[in-house]
C-alpha cells in the first residue's frame, strides 16, 4: 500500500532507514545530513527497529565500525556528507574493496576550504572511484526510492559492492515534498533478509578479511572487483523493474527528457535536474528542440547506454556541480564528452560548471547554457569549452 | 590433492576464481607455509634433562613446540625459525642450541 | 588460574607458518592472551608487523575470524563487529556465543589509532583491547612513536651529532585507558605469563570494555640478543620501567612490587638503541629517565594505595 506524505528530504531517507530496518547504523552527525542521524535515534530510542546504533565518535570511525558490523554479517548503514565522507575516505575504499553491501546515503554539500555548508557535488564526485555503486537522486522521491533499491543492488551475489544514495543539501535536504511511501511490510518483503556468505560470525567457518596481497594477488582481487562493478548495470536495472511493479515508479540508468527529437541538450544530475526540464518545457514551447538527461547512476558510468541517447544531439552542455581542478573541467564533463567519442558525429560538448558551495540555479542560468547551445549548434563553434555558471567577473 | 592444495589457493590462479576481496576462508592455512628454513641454529630436546614446565611451549612465539598431554612432545620444524628462546627459559638445561646442519648425534630432537 | 599444563590442551589459535621474526614478542604475547578465551572469538587488528606477517594472502595463521581494516580503527572496527553480534543475537539470526579482541602496536594504539580507541572505550562495547607494545613503528622500519622511551635511537630520532636520540618521555597509556573508567585496565608482561594469563582472562570476562598494554620487545628495534627476551621482560619491570599493575572498576592495585631498588639503567644497557647514552656527555639523560621512572612510580603507588 503506498500512501501520499509530505517529507523534506531527510526525513524521507530516515523513513527508509526505518523500513529497511538494518542490523546496525553507526553514524555521526554533520550538517545538512544531522536530521536523518537525528530521526533515526529517535526510532532506536522508541523501539521502532532492531537496529544496534552505535554512536561513533567521527565519521571515519562511523565507517569502520560499518564496515566491521557489515564484515559480522549484519545488514549495515552509515550516512554522511561532505567533510565527514573525506575524513571516511581511507574506509570508504576498504568497505569497496573487502566488497560489502554497506548502504550509505549522503547529502551534498560543498567540501570545505572555505568552510561551506551548501549543496555541491565535490565531496562524492571526489569519491568516484572509490569502488562505490552511486545513485543520484532529484528529490526526496528518488531519494527514498534510491534508498530501497540501493539495499537489494548491494547485497546481489552478482554485485556486493557499496551504494552511496545522493541528495542535494539542504535544498532536498530540507525541503519539504509531497511524496509517495511504501508501508512496512511491502518495503520489508522487498528488502527481505541479508544472507551474507562468508562472515565473521559463522562459528562452522571462520574467515580472514583484509590481508595482506602484494604483486602476487592484489590485481586478480581488483579486477574481480571492476568485475562486479561492470555486473551490477544489469542489477540496477532488474531491481528497478521490481521496484516498479510494487511502487509504479520507474527508474533506469538515467532519465532521457524530451531528448528523442531533441538538437540540444543538457546533461544534467540531481535537483537541478528539475530547473533543467522547467526550462526545456518553456524552450518546447518556443519552438526549440531542447532535452535533458538527468543522470541517476553515476557509477558504474553507463557510457554506452549515454553515447546511444545523445548520438544525434549537435549540442550538449554538461552541467557540473564540482570542480575538478584538472582545467578540463567537471568531473561529469569528461567521462561524457569520452563517451561519445565513438559515436563519431562530432558533437560539441561544452562544459558548466555550477551551483559550487549552495550558489542558487535559477531558470534563466539554464536558459543561457541553451542559448549557448543554440550558438554552437549554429556555427558549430563554441567561445569556451569550459564555462562558469552564476559566478561573478 | 594433498590437504595444503585444498586449504590454499594457488599461485597462478585467475582472476575470477580468487577469492573475494581477498578473503581467506581456511582458517589457520598458514600451517602449511614452511617457515623452517628460516633457521640457523636449531632448538634439540634432550629427554632426560626434561622436566616437561612447559615454558617452551609457553614462550614460544611460532608455535611450534607441540605439548602432547600436557607434557613435552616435539619440536615442529617446519615452523621453528630457530629463534632459540625456549634455549634460555628452559631451567633444566633440557633444549640444545645447535648449529643447522650440525648432526645431532646421540640426541634426541624430539621426531 | 590454568596451569601450563592445561593451557597447553587448548587449541592454539594463532598457528606456526606466520612471518613474525624470530623471536618476536608479538607471537608470545598473542599467544598468552588467547590462551585465556573460553569462547569463540573474533580478533580484530590494526595495521602493523601482527596483521602483516600472519595474513599474507593466501595463508592466514588465525584458526579464529579475523578482520584487519586500516592502521588506525581496528578499536571501531571491532565495536562494529561486536554491535553486529549484539544484534543479531538479539534477533535470533545467530545462536552462538562470541567474544571480541583487537590487537595493535603502540602505532596503533597510542598514536594513530587513539581517538578511535577512546572512542569505543567510552561506548562501552563489550570488547578486550590488547596493545602489544614495542615502542616504536617497528613495521615500518623503527621509527619513534609516542610510546618510545626517552634516549631511544629511532629512524626517526636517531642519535645525531647535536640531538641524542628521542626527546620526549613515553606517554603513559595505560593509566589514559584506566581514566576512560572502563570496567578492566591493566599493563603486563609476557615474562609474568601467570599474570598475564588472568588479566586476558578477567579482560574477556568482564562486561564492557576491557583494555590490557603489554610490553612485546622487538629484538631488530631494541637491538638485543634475540634468545634474551624473557631476561628483557624481565628487567622492564624490575627497574619499575613497566609496573604490572591493573585498575578493576576504578582499583587500582599493584600486581608486582620489586624486592630491591634496580637502576633503570640495567634494563637499559641490554639494547642497542640506548648504547649512545652510555658515552659521558650522554649520561645525564639516563640520570633522567631515572629520575622521571621514580617518579611515575611513586604516583602509581599512590594510587594503588601502596604508600
Amino acid at each position: 500500500m503506498n500512501k501520499k506524505v509530505a517529507l523534506t528530504g531527510n526525513e524521507a531517507v530516515a523513513l527508509s532507514m526505518k523500513q529497511i530496518n538494518p542490523d546496525v547504523v553507526a553514524a555521526y552527525p554533520i550538517t545538512p545530513q544531522t536530521e536523518i542521524v537525528q530521526f533515526f535515534s529517535s526510532f532506536v530510542a522508541n523501539g521502532q527497529v532492531d537496529t544496534e546504533f552505535v554512536t561513533v565518535e567521527s565519521e571515519h570511525s562511523a565507517m569502520s565500525a560499518t564496515v566491521g558490523a557489515s564484515a559480522a554479517g549484519a545488514r549495515a548503514m552509515t550516512a554522511t556528507s561532505a567533510n565527514g565522507l573525506a575524513l571516511m575516505w581511507e574506509v570508504v575504499y576498504i568497505a569497496a574493496s573487502n566488497r560489502l553491501p554497506i548502504v550509505m546515503p549522503v547529502v551534498n554539500r560543498a567540501l570545505s576550504a572555505p568552510i561551506n555548508i551548501h549543496c555541491d557535488h565535490s565531496d562524492t564526485m571526489g569519491a568516484r572511484d572509490s569502488g562505490w555503486i552511486q545513485l543520484y537522486s532529484e528529490n526526496s522521491q528518488e531519494a527514498y526510492d534510491n534508498m530501497i533499491q540501493a539495499v537489494r543492488i548491494a547485497e546481489h551475489p552478482d554485485v556486493l559492492l557499496p551504494v552511496m544514495v545522493m541528495m542535494d543539501g539542504f535544498i532536498i535536504s530540507h525541503g519539504l515534498e509531497n511524496l509517495e511511501v511504501m508501508d512496512d511490510e511491502s518495503v520489508k518483503d522487498f528488502v527481505g533478509t541479508y544472507k551474507p556468505d562468508h562472515y565473521l560470525l559463522d562459528i562452522e567457518n571462520p574467515i580472514t578479511m583484509g590481508p595482506l596481497a602484494l604483486f602476487d594477488f592484489y590485481f586478480e582481487v581488483k579486477r574481480q572487483q571492476a568485475e562486479a562493478m561492470k555486473n551490477a548495470k544489469d542489477v540496477i536495472l532488474d531491481v528497478a523493474k521490481e521496484y516498479k511493479d510494487l511502487s509504479g515508479r520507474e527508474y533506469g540508468l538515467f532519465e532521457s527528457y524530451k531528448l528523442d527529437d531533441a538538437e540540444i541538450a543538457i546533461v544534467v544530475m540531481s535537483s537541478a535536474a528539475g530547473t533543467g526540464k522547467y526550462v526545456v518545457d518553456k524552450l518546447r514551447e518556443e519552438g526549440k528542440k531542447a532535452g535533458l538527461l538527468k543522470l541517476r547512476v553515476f557509477r558504474p558510468f553507463p557510457h554506452k547506454e549515454i553515447a546511444e541517447a545523445l548520438k544525434h544531439i549537435k549540442a550538449l552542455a554538461v552541467m557540473d556541480r564540482a570542480e575538478s581542478f584538472s582545467d578540463f573541467g567537471g568531473p561529469l564533463f569528461a567521462p561524457i564528452r569520452s563517451a561519445l567519442f565513438d559515436v563519431k558525429n562530432d558533437i560539441k560538448v561544452v562544459d558548466y560548471i555550477y551551483g559550487l558551495g549552495g550558489r542558487d540555479i535559477v531558470p534563466p542560468h539554464i536558459e543561457k547554457v541553451f542559448n549557448d547551445l543554440e550558438e554552437i549548434k549554429e556555427t558549430g563553434k563554441y567561445d569556451k569549452l569550459v564555462n562558469y555558471l552564476g559566478v561573478r567577473e | 590433492m594433498n590437504k595444503k592444495h585444498e586449504k590454499v589457493i594457488a599461485p597462478d590462479v585467475g582472476w575470477r576464481n580468487v577469492t573475494r576481496a581477498g578473503i581467506i576462508p581456511t582458517a589457520g592455512n598458514a600451517e602449511y607455509y614452511e617457515t623452517g628454513g628460516w633457521r640457523t641454529k636449531k632448538p634439540v630436546w634432550i629427554e632426560d634433562k626434561c622436566i616437561h614446565c612447559l615454558l617452551c611451549w609457553r614462550f614460544c612465539p611460532d608455535s611450534s613446540v607441540i605439548a602432547e598431554d600436557g607434557k613435552f612432545g616435539r619440536f615442529d620444524y617446519e615452523h621453528c625459525k630457530g629463534c632459540g628462546i625456549c634455549v634460555n627459559v628452559c631451567p633444566s638445561d633440557a633444549i640444545d642450541f645447535i648449529d643447522e646442519g650440525e648432526t645431532s648425534e646421540g640426541r634426541n630432537d624430539g621426531e | 588460574m590454568a596451569t601450563l599444563k592445561e593451557q597447553s590442551k587448548k587449541e592454539q589459535i594463532l598457528t606456526g607458518g606466520h612471518r613474525l621474526c624470530a623471536g618476536c614478542g608479538h607471537g608470545i604475547a598473542v599467544r598468552m592472551v588467547l590462551n585465556a578465551a573460553e569462547d569463540p572469538l573474533v580478533i580484530g587488528c590494526a595495521t602493523g608487523c601482527l596483521e602483516v606477517a600472519t595474513t599474507i594472502y593466501p595463508y592466514t595463521a588465525w584458526r579464529s575470524s579475523f578482520i584487519h581494516n586500516a592502521f588506525e580503527n581496528a578499536a571501531a572496527t571491532i565495536s562494529g563487529v561486536e554491535a553486529a553480534y549484539k544484534s543479531l543475537k538479539k534477533q535470533g539470526k545467530i545462536k552462538d556465543d562470541f567474544k571480541f579482541i583487537a590487537f595493535g602496536g603502540d602505532g596503533g594504539t597510542y598514536d594513530i589509532g587513539l581517538q578511535s580507541l577512546s572512542g569505543a572505550m567510552e561506548r562501552g562495547h563489550n570488547i578486550v583491547y590488547v596493545c602489544l607494545d614495542n615502542g616504536a613503528y617497528m613495521n615500518t622500519g623503527i621509527q619513534r612513536s609516542s610510546a618510545t622511551p626517552r634516549g631511544a635511537d629511532t629512524t626517526t630520532s636517531p642519535v645525531g651529532k647535536v640531538i641524542p636520540g628521542k626527546q620526549q618521555f613515553r606517554k603513559d597509556l595505560t593509566a589514559i585507558m584506566a581514566e576512560h573508567n572502563i570496567p578492566y585496565a591493566a599493563q603486563a608482561s609476557p615474562n609474568n605469563w601467570r599474570d598475564l594469563y588472568n588479566k586476558a582472562k578477567k579482560a574477556f570476562e568482564v562486561e564492557g570494555p576491557a583494555f590490557i598494554n603489554v610490553m612485546a620487545p622487538c629484538p631488530r628495534g631494541w637491538r638485543y640478543n634475540t634468545p634474551d627476551i624473557a631476561d628483557i621482560l624481565k628487567l622492564a619491570y624490575e627497574t619499575r620501567y613497566w609496573p604490572l599493575y591493573e585498575v578493576e572498576n576504578g582499583e587500582w592495585k599493584l600486581n608486582y612490587k620489586p624486592k630491591k631498588y634496580v637502576p633503570v639503567e640495567e634494563w637499559l644497557k641490554l639494547q642497542g638503541r640506548f648504547r649512545h647514552l652510555f658515552r659521558d656527555e650522554n649520561r645525564y639523560i639516563i640520570d633522567e629517565i631515572q629520575a622521571e621512572v621514580d617518579r611515575r612510580w611513586e604516583v602509581l603507588l599512590e594510587r594503588c594505595g601502596e604508600k
